[in-house]
């Protein structure tokens, strides 16, 4: 085991996966990349569209060295036309192909809304189950690190709302990988959510095909005391805030969901059956967010479980700013997660 | 390079003169169908067995018969909401086009899209759209599937995705990213904008820039045109979009056809239609399109009479009567079995807080084509 490691080391995750363990250490864009290119060479209806990803090697370096392999006519570079090269890829993959829609920013999604929210997750409803939309949107959500109000968007809360599609959100290489297969095999449309702020990230992923199946929550850190669960960058915050409060004698559960569409409803009660409490860790701003969904959730489903009220950490409920200082306190970091389980203890 | 084609320059040999007799006589069919089929509409909707929103074609039949006809039956179509024309062009049973409208299990969509969204994957039709534009990208995307399907896959022939629209789209920017895309990528779509002067109740003058010459809109965007200034003569309509489509196919390049035609009823089925007048209306009527094919092939060709005119429009009133019947005698969707179903293809568990997804009953016009 290398020390470049950043990926959290893993107490349960889904039985059958290869190990975690190993020295084959890449980025968090190169664990994409995999999975993409993997995928790609499996299967020719495969293409991946979008600004920058052929010619300039991607925005974000995601993409390089596919157009080298596969061409232009499957590793396509789009105006900045997102409306545009959204509904490209909706037609695209009625008619049969599986495309890769790359969009540089989730931000940028929101010119894209009639699209991806109106057209791919109803599509086989309104058309009587004729035509799916099996089709992966994925780029970069949350605050890349002072992009000010109008680049920073987390659509988690706003597009899991849609019925229709999936969402997941990764936190790890590993996980990355496996779950982005996993999204371009999915005959529904997916929501795939990434981070700049995590691209860079290392771990060890291994060399053998792996999959992660939807709806189902790796436990990260194990304790009695307090189930605390989170998804995407968010979850290194929850890391942080577990090896500050262990230093005070508190252990928490950990469950990284994932994916939050499906929703691994029944890993969440099963820790809370044993802590009794609960703290939900989300970056989207609290009014209808992710976390107010997973509180509803286990208060129709667990409520007689619990033994304090379940409290939810999302970003402070303003734009989000610029200024370094503003905007590392607006994100749920280390600090309010740490807050909010010595709450659910009593102990603030 | 971009020319924009009139019925001047036709050559006096006019591709539609090769058309058989009887291929003539069936787009008249086609076209006596859809208008009446909507008159049903009308009625069904006046009566309350339709709700919702409702556009009926009545006026534009050439339209969708000339165009649809001018290509083959795997090139892919899409449109928007203004639809039963184009369903019954592309050979949807009347029966699920109607049962759809009336919300039951046998409609085309289950009874889960209603008028605005026709869908028959037998026939390549890939819906009826509901929001104004909203079709163009995604008929970009059928055309650039279809490119790569030949180009990529090799499993494909050249194809051409017909994509239509009202006038009153060329002023979403959907359209515009879409024309953009189209021209750019070399992606084998057809923008057909079937103009029929006005986007709901305000007039084409009122609502886009040029609108004495919408071509230009597609020459901005380096996209082969055509004017088609005549909609009523469903044989101009064919000279010249078939070499058009034809080319479009050959070359696979985009193509934008300015088509000129009008609607006889109101927007919706709500609209008083206080924006023109009844002399208007009356005036086109006198030039209508079913009467000018009908007039061609008594009196030009010789090969139909009226007698038979009359015993094909009482064969009609019978066909679409019956649809009526099969609407009104289909059972409609249970919320057991269907509220719930058409969501997801791979329905996992947790998808919902509220209750697991399923698959539904069957797609009844899935189950006639077999």
């Amino acid at each position: 085991m290398t020390t470049l490691q950043t990926h959290p080391a893993v107490v349960r995750d889904v039985e059958g996966l290869p190990s975690r363990e190993g020295d084959r250490v890449i980025q968090f864009r190169e664990a994409l990349r995999e999975a993409m290119e993997e995928e790609m060479r499996a299967d020719e209806r495969v293409f991946l569209i979008g600004e920058e990803v052929a010619e300039y090697n991607g925005a974000y370096k995601v993409s390089q060295g596919m157009l080298d392999e596969f061409g232009p006519k499957r590793i396509i570079d789009s105006p900045i036309s997102e409306n545009g090269f959204a509904g490209l890829g909706i037609g695209a993959a009625m008619y049969g192909l599986r495309p890769i829609i790359e969009f540089m920013s989730w931000s940028f999604s929101l010119v894209a809304a009639d699209q991806i929210l109106n057209n791919a997750p109803k599509m086989l409803y309104m058309s009587g189950g004729q035509w799916g939309c099996p089709i992966v949107f994925r780029g970069n959500d949350g605050a890349g690190g002072q992009l000010g109000s109008t680049h920073s968007w987390c659509v988690e809360a706003l597009f899991s709302n849609v019925p229709g599609l999936k969402m997941a959100i990764p936190s790890n290489p590993y996980d990355a990988k496996g779950l982005l297969k996993t999204s371009i095999r999915d005959d529904d449309p997916v929501f795939f959510l990434e981070s700049e702020r995590m691209l860079g990230d290392k771990a060890h992923v291994p060399e053998e095909e792996y999959t992660i199946p939807f709806g189902r929550a790796a436990l990260l850190r194990e304790g009695d005391d307090c189930t605390l669960l989170s998804f995407g960058r968010p979850v290194h915050f929850c890391l942080e805030a577990c090896d500050a409060l262990e230093a005070e004698g508190v252990h928490c559960d950990l469950l990284d969901m994932r994916t939050i569409r499906p929703l691994d409803i029944d890993s969440i009660i099963e820790s809370l059956q044993k802590t009794n409490r609960v703290v939900v860790v989300d970056q989207s701003w609290p009014f209808g967010s992710v976390a107010s969904e997973v509180v509803t959730q286990i208060c129709e489903r667990a409520f007689d479980h619990l033994d304090s009220q379940p409290v939810r950490v999302n970003s402070d409920d303003v734009p989000t700013p610029y200024a370094k200082s503003l905007e590392q306190e607006y994100l749920p970091h280390t600090g309010k997660i740490t807050a909010a389980v010595k709450k659910t203890l009593g102990l603030s | 390079m971009t020319t924009t084609a009139t019925a001047k320059n036709m050559s006096s040999t006019r591709p539609s003169d090769s058309l058989s007799n009887e291929t003539l006589i069936g787009w008249l069919h086609q076209m006596m169908l859809i208008r009446e089929f909507e008159v049903r509409t009308m009625q069904a909707y006046s009566n309350a067995h339709i709700g919702g929103f409702c556009h009926v074609y009545t006026g534009q039949e050439a339209c969708a018969v000339g165009t649809i006809q001018s290509v083959n039956h795997d090139d892919p179509v899409i449109t928007a909401y203004r639809d039963h024309g184009h369903a019954l062009a592309r050979g949807m049973d009347p029966r699920f086009c109607m049962a759809e409208m009336y919300g039951k299990i046998t409609g085309c969509a289950k009874g889960k899209g209603g008028s605005m969204h026709m869908f028959d994957k037998p026939n390549w039709l890939f819906g009826g759209h509901g929001i104004v534009g909203a079709q163009t990208p995604v008929g970009a995307g059928l055309a650039f599937a279809a490119r790569y399907e030949w180009e990529v896959l090799g499993t494909g022939a050249k194809k051409v995705c017909l994509c239509y629209l009202g006038d009153g789209a060329l002023n979403q920017g959907a359209f515009h990213e879409a024309q953009n895309l189209a021209g750019l990528l070399d992606i084998p779509v057809i923008y057909i904008v079937e103009n029929n002067g006005y986007s709901m109740g305000t007039s084409i003058g009122r609502g886009t820039t040029m609108p004495h010459d919408l071509c230009l809109k597609a020459k901005g965007y380096g996209i082969d045109n055509l004017l088609i200034e005549d909609g009523m003569d469903i044989l101009k309509i064919y000279d010249l979009f078939k070499p058009f489509a034809d080319n479009c196919r050959e070359m696979q390049r985009p193509g934008f056809v300015d088509l000129h035609t009008y609607r006889y009823h109101g927007h919706s089925m709500s609209d008083p239609q206080k924006y023109r007048s009844k002399d208007e209306v009356k005036g086109v009527q006198e030039r209508d399109s079913i009467d000018l094919l009908k007039a061609h092939l008594i009196e030009d060709r010789q090969c139909l009479t009226e007698d038979e005119v009359k015993a094909k429009q009482k064969e009609i009133r019978k066909q679409v009567r019956a649809s009526v019947t099969f609407a009104e005698e289909s059972a409609e969707p249970t919320p057991e079995a269907e509220l719930y179903s058409d969501v997801y293809l791979n329905p996992e568990k947790n998808l919902s807080p509220l209750k697991d997804y399923h698959d539904g009953a069957p797609n009844a016009l899935l189950d006639a084509q077999d």
